[in-house]
């Protein structure tokens, strides 16, 4: 069963990176405005993280939408915890949360 | 009726917002992946609802998605999202 081994690889993959972006593209070629936006973000922090192309991989384009309960890419774990997509990601740099929230579980990042 | 009418209609129907936009941005898409020939596939929705006072910003969008789920099945590809409570600033 493919979807078993999508969500497996999923879990996997969260497990072993603190900090997990699902994107179109990767890091230095996204190939969405909105992964790029992400990407941009924790590029400025100085945040570690392994990008995973859902372009390049379909069963985990769709299990990722299902594992998540979330519609769209991009996608950011950290700590094995869904944060949100763009929007959330964006609103929670500029108020500082993000940062926070990267304190809180103690994931190395750039003062910002 | 385009589907900025169906889900301005939805979300009214689903949220009662104080406040709602609904911008259609397929035209700042188009030629990419997801976009499609006729549109429709990329919004911008600002939504300022009591519904979400007291909720993270994960369940404020997982909420509008849910109201919109027939949309995604049916070719919504992008949508950016502003969830506020009233009294909330603008935080994007």
């Amino acid at each position: 069963m493919s979807e078993t081994t999508a969500q497996d690889r999923i879990k996997g993959d969260i497990a072993a990176n603190d900090v997990v972006l699902y994107m179109k593209g990767t890091p230095v070629f996204p190939q969405c405005g909105f992964s790029a936006a992400v990407v941009q973000v924790l590029t400025h922090l100085g945040v570690k993280f392994k990008g995973i192309d859902v372009l390049s991989d379909p069963a985990i384009r769709q299990g990722i939408k299902e594992f998540s309960n979330w519609p769209t890419i991009p996608q950011l774990y950290v700590k094995g915890e869904f944060v949100g997509g763009c929007d959330i990601v964006r609103e929670m740099f500029q108020s500082g949360e993000l940062q926070e929230l990267l304190t809180t579980k103690g994931v190395a990042h750039k003062a910002a | 009726m385009s589907r900025a009418d169906r889900i301005r209609r939805v979300i009214e129907a689903g949220l009662a917002p104080e406040r709602l936009e609904v911008v259609d941005d397929s035209g700042r898409h188009a030629g990419h992946a997801g976009a499609r020939p006729d549109g429709e596939t990329h919004y911008a929705v600002t939504i300022v609802a009591a519904a979400f006072a007291g909720m993270s910003r994960v369940n404020r969008q997982r909420l509008v998605y849910d109201l919109l789920a027939d949309e995604f099945r049916t070719g919504l590809h992008a949508l950016q999202l502003t969830t506020l409570a009233p009294g909330e600033a603008p935080r994007a």
